[in-house]
């Protein structure tokens, strides 16, 4: 490759509440370790998105979230981009926003960008808050380790047929309806509710991602001694505890 | 307080009862309050009044019953929790309550910090004889304080800025400046304060107030963030009728607060104990020790009083370490070992934090004068503060 990876993370003066920003650096490092040229964007929202391979969003509060759906639709970068094949990551609000409709603070009902087909509501259960697997359909990205994370939102979303889902919850709560899915993918897009940041927990996802925005090359292993202790933890953690159902 | 949570049971009604005939004065925010809460006590009680208050940290209603209950002082300050300050004014009828700032802590178990500073501004508009003081320089604040009577506004800094640029008024995007903030899309905008933060070149800090009066700060606590608190407390004893300028010259007698950078020994290690527990103030302490060399341990629990998802590591600006002996420690070191790999931050991992500051020591250059550097969360902090030597 000889330009430089441009990897972006959307808004995150909007959408960096839960940590996610995470994501965009452990792709970024991901790829520098394999020798890629890497240009990673903090891209605010008063400026104008720039163009990129792969863009990152990530959870925020209600209000904001509201702002950064607004902003994206005018902005009108992130559709032209994955429509020439840019690669998305969306994560709790961002997976909301990138979706059809989503709920507002005020009860209303949101537009979103419509780059996935998904609806989301706000559920009369309380949020779902707490550690997250997720079996992955290997039909969808592959063959996928156990994703772990943890999730913290209000929403529960719901996919229009034919639009695959991430995976299977066996712990937590997911998507939060009655199909036990968690997230949803559809082109180079993957939404999902997971943080940890869901790629610092789950590196072959990451390298999944990549390898995507790097037209499908194959990529080296790298030593993740660190991430495989604590995915250890985590899935030990939890395992035991049966999937969670809002109640 | 088990004491404090019994009474409550028996009568609903008892932080009421107690607060009846006293001048009490609230402290809240998401960092600094017990520090805060410490300093504008001691300056409350330097005209030789007895002041109560909750000095373990235990910040809710059994905590505030459980100091007021068996003491006769008129003067009481209170260290609040931000979500239970709505409850705590209604019962207390405090005549000052102190507004520190509001950022993202503890997202699993707390609300999102607009719902806070709401629940803020509707408590106060229902509080006309309460004296608010708020940091006029943190926009959430200055929502929750807004629509009280009689706000002193105070310029006391915000490092922190990355909650607060969506605008609670109107969801348009605050903008920063050299003298201040405002929104683009409305006119809310940077009270003018009465009191101001200033820095001097040479790092010394003084108050100055929009009336011409001025005092240097000069605390036995380290860190900007604490001359903020110290500017924030001496305005409230203005409020409560102590001359601001006695109230800051008394705090400089404070050496410590709840165990918060204490120098204590592990065997023949000696090692300076701090708390930092979300973002904010984690982006504090790591300015605080980016002049050092000292070595360095971090620990991090989530347990309940921590947060049960620690994602916000990926918040802070670890990067800063890179270069020093970083010891990763606490329950979740594995979580906290990812986020410095990819920060590039060298380090090692030892699940026992007494062992991990051992083992920091021997990275010492200079030896067994040496001090080592420990910053953890809420439970790791007090993990290491009160194990045994």
């Amino acid at each position: 490759m000889t330009t430089p990876l441009r990897i972006a993370v959307v808004y995150p003066d909007l959408l960096g509440t839960y940590g996610d920003g995470g994501n965009g650096l452990v792709l970024a490092r991901r790829a520098e370790w394999r020798g890629y040229e890497v240009t990673l964007l903090q891209a605010p929202s008063d400026h104008p998105l720039p163009e990129a391979d792969l863009y990152c969003l990530g959870g925020g509060e209600d209000g904001p979230q509201v702002r950064a759906a607004r902003t994206l639709i005018d902005d009108g970068t992130l559709a032209r981009r994955v429509a020439e094949g840019a690669v998305v990551l969306a994560v709790c609000a961002g997976f909301q926003i990138v979706g059809r409709t989503f709920p507002g603070a005020d009860g209303g009902t949101h537009e979103g960008l419509g780059l996935l087909a998904v609806d989301t509501v706000k559920p009369a259960t309380p949020r779902a808050v707490g550690e997250v697997l997720v079996e992955v359909d290997p039909d969808v990205l592959g063959p996928l380790p156990t994703l772990s994370g943890f999730e913290n939102h209000g929403g529960a979303t719901s996919r229009v047929e034919g639009t695959a889902a991430l995976g299977q919850v066996v712990a937590g709560v997911g998507n939060g309806v009655d199909d036990g899915s968690e997230g949803a993918v559809q082109g180079r897009i993957v939404g999902t509710y997971l943080h940890g940041p869901v790629l610092a927990r789950n590196p072959v996802l990451a390298d999944r991602l990549l390898t995507w925005a790097l037209d499908d090359v194959a990529l080296a292993p790298l030593d993740d001694s660190e991430v495989e202790g604590l995915r250890e933890e985590r899935l030990l953690s939890v395992g035991g505890n049966r999937r969670r159902r809002r109640r | 307080m088990a004491g404090g949570r019994a009474g409550l049971r028996l009568d609903p009604r008892l932080l009421e009862h107690l607060s009846a005939g006293r001048q009490i004065a609230l402290v809240t925010g998401t960092n600094g309050k017990t520090t805060t809460t410490r300093l504008l006590t001691v300056a409350l009680g330097a005209t030789g009044d007895a002041v109560v208050s909750n000095e373990t940290g235990s910040n809710m209603p059994p905590g505030h019953v459980a100091a007021l209950a068996g003491t006769e002082a008129r003067r009481a300050v209170l260290e609040t929790d931000e979500i239970y300050l709505p409850r705590v004014l209604t019962a207390t009828t405090a005549a000052t309550v102190v507004l520190l700032n509001l950022s993202r802590d503890q997202l699993d178990r707390t609300n999102e910090v607009r719902m806070i500073a709401g629940s803020w501004r509707a408590a106060l508009a229902a509080a006309p004889h309460t004296h608010v003081v708020a940091n006029a320089d943190d926009p959430l604040v200055v929502w929750g304080a807004g629509v009280a009577r009689d706000v002193h506004w105070v310029a006391a800094g915000l490092r922190w800025r990355h909650d607060a640029v969506g605008c609670p008024s109107c969801g348009g995007r605050i903008a920063f400046s050299e003298s201040g903030w405002s929104c683009a899309a409305c006119d809310f905008a940077r009270p003018e304060p009465e009191a101001t933060l200033v820095v001097a070149p040479d790092g010394t800090a003084r108050a100055e107030w929009a009336d011409g009066r001025t005092a240097p700060i000069r605390l036995a606590l380290p860190g900007r963030f604490n001359e903020s608190n110290a500017l924030m407390a001496a305005v409230a004893a203005d409020a409560s009728g102590i001359d601001a300028l006695e109230a800051l010259a008394a705090m400089e007698s404070v050496q410590e607060v709840a165990g918060r950078f204490t120098v204590r020994a592990f065997g023949d290690v000696r090692a300076r104990l701090m708390l930092a527990k979300n973002p904010a103030g984690w982006d504090e302490l790591l300015d605080l020790v980016a002049g050092s060399d000292a070595p360095l341990v971090v620990s991090i629990n989530a347990r309940i009083a921590d947060g049960a998802d620690p994602s916000w590591l990926w918040d802070v600006p670890f990067e800063r370490l890179g270069g020093r002996a970083v010891v990763a420690t606490g329950d979740r070191y594995r979580d906290l070992s990812v986020r410095l790999h990819y920060g590039g931050v060298e380090h090692s991992t030892e699940p026992d934090p007494v062992r991990a500051v051992r083992r920091a020591a021997t990275a010492a250059s200079s030896g067994a004068a040496a001090v080592v550097d420990v910053i953890g969360n809420y439970t790791a902090f007090h993990d290491l503060l009160g194990a045994p030597a």
